[in-house]
């Protein structure tokens, strides 16, 4: 299973499913990632982590650990 | 009867420079009732009757933060005439999710298209008409920014609150989705008032737990219910609120696709792109923010010749509250002749101090003037961006960064400056350690001890810089522990709004707001403080009698501080040092510098004092030693803050067990600390006898390392979200 989480830098990928539950999940959807939508992973902040992604004609800042609960194809 | 105007939208979407556009000086600020978000009302220019109401920047209408929770209650239970909904042009797809659902209110809704100069700049196209049509609402162009078209946008809401006209619903949902939502609106109707139908339907369908609560509805039409919604999630192989959440970015996907004719290249990098690279790059990032915070820090508060504020605050200082008032003051006083006693209480208790703490403001308007410009042009989210994963590690957010810092210069702005951080809880941590930062105002302490005591060594003020830092970072990780604090998944999902322009009147407005609130604190607290301090420092028993007392020793002060000193014998302040050194903290909540000056009076110097009261340092030296020393400063570097920084506590906790918890930690705190380096540093370097002191000093040091390092409170998932926002 390939999550958001392991896309590399530069590359993009199209978001399959979501897990997790409640709020969090509720933000993230709310914030655009739904089934389907095409995301690229522009950079990773200096320390390693979150990671910037565009999606939908914006950025979104989003934790590796957050971004695992995203499955991608 | 009024008109009120609801205006929504999501943040960095310029809800605010609308606002004020729209409203003018016309403003009235208060707290939404049970939660601190913050409530704005205004007037609309050049109309008596209509009430802007300003609702918290949103991304949805779902019901896991207050600022959303405030939103739709207001929506459903205020009834507003129209809502004003603004949009960024520049990021219409993420923006008209909360449109769809502002729209399903029923209430009539213009949509405001803001930033289209901008759009117009990028060459893409938003064809307004078909946007309209397809949204079943009006739709307009404006620019917050410049002021274009943003009175004909309220207009247009006035005229159709004034007609109650609203458009048809857009067709939103389909397939099974919309059969479900048709069946629930039949079996709720008659249960909510009809324009709010859709909007209950769906909520219904979400199993939103607020809305299942409000209708109490019986088991059986639940369980009926309940059965549609499994049957659609059975269908679509996905659960409700995912089903609501795809379509209507499907839907809004395929508006946008018809409606706005993007010039864009796909990944292509944006201007805001370009400036990230820089900004926010692996090797840069770090480097560029601690130049700009230096920056900021230089001109605000630091001692070069372009530190526009430390000129104000020096002439403030000097010539205003050295000079013209206390001049202008004497003048009126001699010419009405009063008594010894007034002219003492107005010159040497009310205007010093008043004129010490007012004497921050140039320098506490220009850092206000430089922050709000970095949180306007959105630099702020890069700065979470940025820092997020080393505070995370100490219990806070990257945004706790900040506050730090501006703390070094004034901890007052530095408490304002964490209202950016977006979670509560991040939030209460943050306003409760600032405070150990040691601020502009504590170096005279510093200079003091390290001059007298220490052979003016360096490391004493690097020592308590360092001891300020590591009380933040033990108390982020130590606090974060408790339940009332805890919760590690806090997310972090956060936009990272496009760079622009700052408004100047947004810019202006903040800052002014900030410096009023100190100016107001000052004439409150401190004058009341003032009076209280200098009738406790004059006045006193001699010989038996009590009246003014010229010899500070038989001071009232003198007397509480003899009575109060035995408080501080764990920490090594005993003898005859120690009632002064207790008046001198007491004194110290006033302004910390008031601690060098107290030691001036209560050793008897008579002449002006310099800043580190090098007159008096053999008397100290000789009174103190060390260790004293050292645990008197540490216990004044981070014991509670002045009144000027408790007043900011409590504005920002906006609660007043809070503010006592978090005062009352800072001394706890403080305590602890200065008895652990006495007792036990005592006993290392062989300057304090074994005793019970010692012991305790040990115990405590024990449950210090046990708080720090016990496993603390799971919080085993989020149930709610603290709050929405970046940025603003």
């Amino acid at each position: 299973m390939r999550t958001l989480k392991d896309v590399p830098v530069g590359k993009s990928a199209v978001v399959v499913k979501l897990n997790g539950e409640g709020p969090v999940r509720r933000r993230i959807m709310d914030m655009g990632i739904t089934k389907g939508v095409e995301i690229f992973v522009r950079k990773v902040a200096p320390l390693g982590d979150p990671m910037e992604l565009d999606l939908r004609g914006y950025s979104l800042s989003l934790r590796k650990a957050d971004a695992e609960m995203i499955e991608v194809e | 009867m009024d008109i009120r105007i609801a205006l929504a939208g999501n943040p960095n979407s310029g809800k605010t420079t609308l606002f004020n556009h729209l409203t003018g000086s016309n403003q009235y600020v208060g707290n939404w009732p049970g939660v601190t978000v913050e409530k704005k009302e205004g007037r609309l220019k050049g109309h008596k009757d209509v009430i802007i109401q300003d609702l918290p920047g949103i991304y949805s209408l779902s019901p896991y933060s207050p600022e959303e929770v405030v939103t739709r209650t207001y929506l459903v239970n205020e009834h507003p005439d129209a809502i004003l909904n603004i949009v960024d042009g520049t990021n219409i797809e993420r923006n008209l999710y909360l449109t769809t659902q502002l729209i399903e209110l029923g209430h009539p809704v213009v949509v405001a298209v803001n930033m289209i100069d901008l759009v117009r700049k990028t060459g893409d196209q938003i064809d307004l008409e078909k946007l309209g049509r397809a949204l079943g609402c009006v739709v307009m162009e404006i620019s917050a920014l410049k002021g274009e078209g943003c009175a004909e946008a309220a207009e247009k809401a006035v005229e159709l609150a004034r007609n109650h006209s609203h458009g048809e619903m857009p067709h939103v949902f389909n397939g099974s989705v919309e059969h479900a939502l048709a069946h629930i609106e039949e079996s709720i109707e008659g249960k909510v008032q009809g324009n709010y139908l859709r909007w209950y339907a769906i909520k219904m369908f979400e199993r939103d737990e607020n809305v299942r609560l409000e209708l109490s509805l019986d088991a059986q039409l639940i369980a009926h219910l309940e059965k549609h919604i499994a049957d659609c999630e059975q269908e679509l192989d996905d659960d409700a609120e995912s089903i609501i959440a795809d379509q209507r970015y499907r839907y809004i996907a395929d508006v946008v696709g018809r409606a706005v004719k993007k010039k864009r290249v796909k990944h292509g990098l944006t201007l805001s792109g370009k400036i990230d690279r820089i900004i926010t790059n692996r090797v840069l990032a770090l480097p560029i923010f601690a130049g700009i915070m230096y920056l900021m820090y230089a001109i605000a508060m630091g001692s070069y010749p372009f530190s526009i504020g430390t000129l104000g605050t020096d002439w403030a200082n000097d010539v205003l509250f050295g000079e013209i008032v206390p001049n202008f003051f004497d003048g009126i006083l001699t010419t009405l002749g009063v008594s010894g006693w007034l002219y003492a209480l107005i010159m040497d208790g009310i205007l010093a101090g008043v004129g010490a703490v007012l004497g921050f403001v140039p320098q506490i308007l220009v850092l206000s003037l430089l922050l709000s410009i970095l949180e306007d042009i959105g630099y702020m989210a890069r700065v979470a961006f940025i820092m997020d994963r080393v505070l995370r590690k100490f219990g806070l957010s990257g945004k706790s960064i900040i506050p730090m810092l501006v703390a070094t210069g004034c901890g007052v702005p530095g408490i304002l400056a964490s209202r950016t951080i977006e979670t509560e809880r991040d939030r209460k941590i943050t306003v409760m350690t600032t405070g150990f930062i040691p601020c502009g105002a504590k170096m005279p302490i510093i200079g003091l001890f390290a001059g007298a005591v220490f052979g003016n060594s360096p490391l004493v003020a690097l020592s308590a810089f360092l001891i300020g830092i590591a009380a933040v970072v033990v108390s982020g990780v130590l606090l974060k522990k408790f339940k009332a604090l805890a919760g590690d998944a806090a997310p972090f999902v956060m936009e990272l709004p496009a760079y622009h322009m700052p408004s100047p009147r947004n810019v202006a407005r903040t800052t002014v707001e900030r410096g009023w609130d100190f100016v107001k604190r000052a004439t409150t607290i401190v004058l009341l403080s003032s009076i209280v301090l200098w009738f406790l420092q004059s006045y006193g028993f001699q010989n038996g009698v009590f009246g003014a007392v010229e010899d500070n020793n038989y001071s009232l002060l003198a007397t509480m501080g003899k009575m109060i000193a035995w408080i501080f014998y764990p920490l090594g302040w005993m003898g005859d040092m120690a009632w002064k050194a207790a008046v001198a903290t007491v004194t110290g909540l006033i302004a910390k510098e008031e601690v060098v000056m107290t030691f001036g009076t209560l050793y008897n110097y008579a002449g002006e004092l310099s800043e580190t009261g090098d007159e008096i340092w053999a008397l100290v030296a000789q009174d103190f030693g060390p260790l004293r020393a050292y645990s008197f400063m540490i216990f004044n570097l981070l014991c509670a803050p002045c009144f000027a920084a408790m007043g900011a506590i409590r504005r920002e906790m906006n609660s007043g067990k809070w503010t006592a918890i978090s005062i009352g930690y800072m001394c706890v705190f403080a305590y602890a600390i200065s008895m652990i380096v006495y007792q036990l540093g005592g006993l290392i370097s062989g300057t304090a006898a074994f005793s019970v002191w010692t012991v305790v000093a040990a115990v405590v040091l024990l449950v210090l390392c046990w708080l720090v390092f016990r496993k603390g409170y799971q919080a085993r998932k989020v149930e709610r979200l603290d709050s929405v926002g970046a940025g603003k």
